[in-house]
């Protein structure tokens, strides 16, 4: 242990804890802008750059950035002197001198971190004039981008590299002109970017955001000649309350969607419910799978999961010889607008093309999702708009509602009802837990002793289990963050030596309900921990929670689709994919 | 991006430079050196193949080619022109021979003319500062130049 004093404090932290760090166990905060952790989740970002950190070290010449310097024994550190502050404040107004003015129309005004730090440090003015740095606005489907605005934190590409691996973005350039920026400053669509969106969540300013479509939606709703249904994904209930001041981890599910109706919505309708869809069709395609390889037939092991859309892209850009093993079960989002506007539309006496479906995601790669060619019929995608949690939130203020003031109402039917199996699709593990409640019952024909398998549950990157099915012995593994699922990738390229049948894969941090469409954590995991309680809090309060004992589920497939992987299912429920990788040709 | 395509031939080579480095990711400057030694330049294709070769991402490539000044992406000419700027050419008038340069072969600085004969590039102090203002083609220095010595000098390698 090494003992030390900040601000006259005595204290003793670990060897090697940083400055920084040892402040905040001691509840001291020191500002930073930077510098950026999920505490449990494997992810910092640290380049020491922006000095809005630095304090005063006795006997030290220069002042210290506390992000990157570490504990000595007998250290005497002043968080807030005079000098410190005079440099704190001289760095902020430096940067604030190569920002644009534009707080009040800024996406990010009320969230942005430099605004907030502005603020706290006081300043009313900015002493330095000089040339601004300008560069040209690049957008794809789900992330915008506005490089006038970067104060080159580098978060968002220690994201893209470390967390994800996708490596889209890169410091380009030098002095003035450095801006973060795909290879050879090309547009992020034509990069490897994925859209999984999470350099929007961890952006402090309104450099990266979100593509909005709310206007979209509002036209749609105005429309009398449309009829307009929303899907409401899991994680979303779980953390929409943030965004109106209640507690993380506050359960909305009733709220929202009686905001949802008032909102205008014609049918307020649950991505929960084709949660369960997926489970049915991807639990009976992993059985399927299983069957034949005991069979000793040729089969592609392990299966995938398909949910997560950035997910999909990196493999269909990163490991196109691969593409047979993720499961060909659509995506909940894509599962719930085929059903809409294949089996929904009919029912409710309306023509596809004038069925609007929207969907409310935690995420901003479900943008591109949505818009992908083969998800769509004639040029009418099967699902037509996709808005985040930040969103919905924004389009409720829009409409003078509150949340807090919701009643508590249901979804309405015949796509409503849903199970805890489907609500835990939220949680990293989920998938594969819900997965399993039904695989094991199909399976083997008998009740599990115990609903919960928690060998799939919490905030490890990867998690991997035996689960024994009946006397078989099922190899599982759970990760998050694309680079845990690049490693799995390169295993199965090197025959699977681990021999896994089944891996749920999802990009953002503890999954969904650390997606980039969520409202912004700055960091602090432990917002995104409440999420997680909530969603198994959701799954325990559920009468039904398993996918395959949901009754509108099952009398979808009475009524309309027969059995999963049947006929039907496979034209509207499962998809393909696509080679999507940039190869370098060679010519003689 | 659209799939690029490159000869084999220098696939070849860049695979060659990759390897003699182990294929290390903490060797890319060193193999980027020595790739532009060999190309004369390091357009976009070039950094695919090095960045797949040292399996890292070819923005970080990119980022490093874009960089450091010595590194470029525009091919050099066959008389690669550079116009010194350092503080002793500067002040007896590089300048002006620079727009001199500019104006004969009608190129911006870091370009190549169309006939991919002369690149014109600036560079800061040759060691020559008692010949200021100074220029080089090639391996060949000039000193005291001034303006209307210019075209003279073009012409020595109109062949």
């Amino acid at each position: 242990m090494i003992n030390l004093t900040i601000d006259n404090k005595a204290i003793q932290v670990p060897e090697g804890t940083t400055i920084l760090k040892a402040a905040r166990m001691n509840g001291i905060d020191i500002p930073t802008l930077c510098h950026f952790e999920l505490d449990g989740m494997n992810f910092e970002n640290k380049p020491g750059g922006c000095r809005v950190c630095v304090v005063e070290v006795k006997g030290r010449r220069n002042l210290a950035p506390a992000c990157a310097t570490d504990v000595m024994e007998g250290m005497e550190v002043l968080t807030h002197s005079a000098r410190v502050i005079n440099a704190r404040k001289t760095v902020v107004e430096l940067i604030l001198s190569d920002h644009p003015n534009d707080c009040l129309q800024c996406e990010k005004n009320g969230d942005c971190e430099l605004q907030s730090l502005t603020k706290r440090l006081g300043i009313k003015e900015i002493p330095f004039k000089g040339a601004t740095s300008t560069y040209r606005k690049d957008s794809t489907l789900s992330v915008y981008r506005d490089m006038d605005k970067c104060v080159m934190c580098r978060r968002c590409e220690s994201m893209c590299n470390k967390f994800m691996s996708v490596g889209a973005l890169s410091g380009v350039n030098r002095g003035f002109q450095a801006v973060v920026a795909p290879a050879f400053e090309q547009n992020l669509g034509d990069s490897s970017c994925v859209n999984c969106g999470q350099c929007v969540q961890v952006c402090p300013v309104g450099a990266l955001t979100l593509v909005d479509n709310i206007s979209d939606v509002l036209k749609a709703i105005a429309d009398p000649t449309k009829k307009v249904v929303v899907q409401t994904a899991p994680a979303v209930r779980v953390a929409l309350g943030e965004e109106f001041g209640m507690k993380p981890g506050e359960i909305v599910t009733g709220k929202m969607a009686a905001a949802l109706r008032r909102l205008g919505f014609d049918q307020v309708y649950d991505t929960d419910w084709s949660a369960d869809l997926t489970i049915m069709e991807e639990g009976t395609e992993l059985l399927g799978r299983l069957k034949k390889a005991l069979a000793g037939e040729e089969v592609k092991l392990p299966m995938f999961t398909s949910c997560c859309p950035a997910w999909v892209t990196f493999y269909e850009k990163n490991f196109p010889d691969l593409l047979e093993y993720p499961s060909t079960a659509k995506s909940p989002q894509g599962m719930f607008g085929a059903v809409a506007k294949n089996y929904l539309a009919p029912k409710l006496g309306v023509k596809r093309e004038d069925l609007v479906v929207v969907s409310i995601m935690p995420c901003l790669a479900k943008k591109s999702e949505r818009a992908r060619e083969e998800l769509a019929v004639n040029g009418d995608s099967d699902v037509n708009y996709t808005l985040s949690t930040r969103e919905l939130a924004h389009m409720i203020r829009q409409c003078n509602l509150n949340l807090n003031d919701m009643p508590e109402e249901d979804f309405d039917s015949p796509l409503g009802q849903s199970t805890g199996a489907a609500v835990i699709f939220g949680a990293t593990g989920g998938v594969m837990e819900a997965a399993l409640r039904t695989a094991y019952e199909l399976h083997t024909g008998k009740t599990l002793p115990k609903v919960e398998f928690h060998e799939t549950r919490g905030f490890d990157g990867v998690k991997e289990a035996t689960i024994d099915i009946d006397g078989f012995p099922l190899k599982i593994a759970v990760v998050y963050s694309l680079a845990n699922a690049r490693k799995m990738m390169e295993q199965v390229r090197q025959g699977n030596p681990n021999g896994y049948h089944f891996i749920e894969v999802m990009a953002c941090p503890g999954g969904c309900i650390g997606g980039a469409g969520q409202p912004y954590h700055h960091g602090n995991s432990e917002i995104i921990r409440k999420r997680m309680e909530a969603i198994y809090r959701e799954d325990e309060g559920k009468p039904i929670r398993k996918s395959h004992e949901n009754p509108e589920i099952l009398a979808i497939y009475e009524e309309y689709y027969g059995e999963p992987c049947g006929h039907l299912s496979h034209e509207q429920l499962h998809t393909h994919y696509f080679d999507k990788s940039d190869k370098v040709e060679a010519t003689k | 991006m659209a799939n690029i395509k490159l000869s084999e031939e220098k696939i070849n080579i860049i695979k060659e430079i990759a390897k003699s480095f182990g294929n290390k990711p903490g060797e890319v400057i060193n193999v980027l050196h020595q790739v532009q030694g060999k190309f004369g330049y390091l357009p976009a294709e070039v950094q695919e193949i090095v960045a797949h070769e040292l399996g890292i991402p070819v923005s970080r490539v990119y980022g490093i080619v874009s960089f450091y000044s010595f590194f470029t992406m525009e091919p050099k000419g066959k008389h690669p022109i550079d116009i010194c700027l350092g503080t002793a050419c500067y002040v007896r008038g590089a300048e002006k021979v620079l727009d001199a340069f500019k104006r004969a072969l009608n190129v911006e600085v870091g370009k190549c003319t169309s006939d991919g004969k002369f690149s014109l590039n600036t560079l800061r102090c040759v060691g020559a500062c008692g010949l200021a203002p100074v220029a080089m083609v090639g391996d060949k220095v000039y000193g005291r130049l001034t303006p209307d010595l210019v075209p003279g000098i073009i012409a020595e390698y109109n062949d």
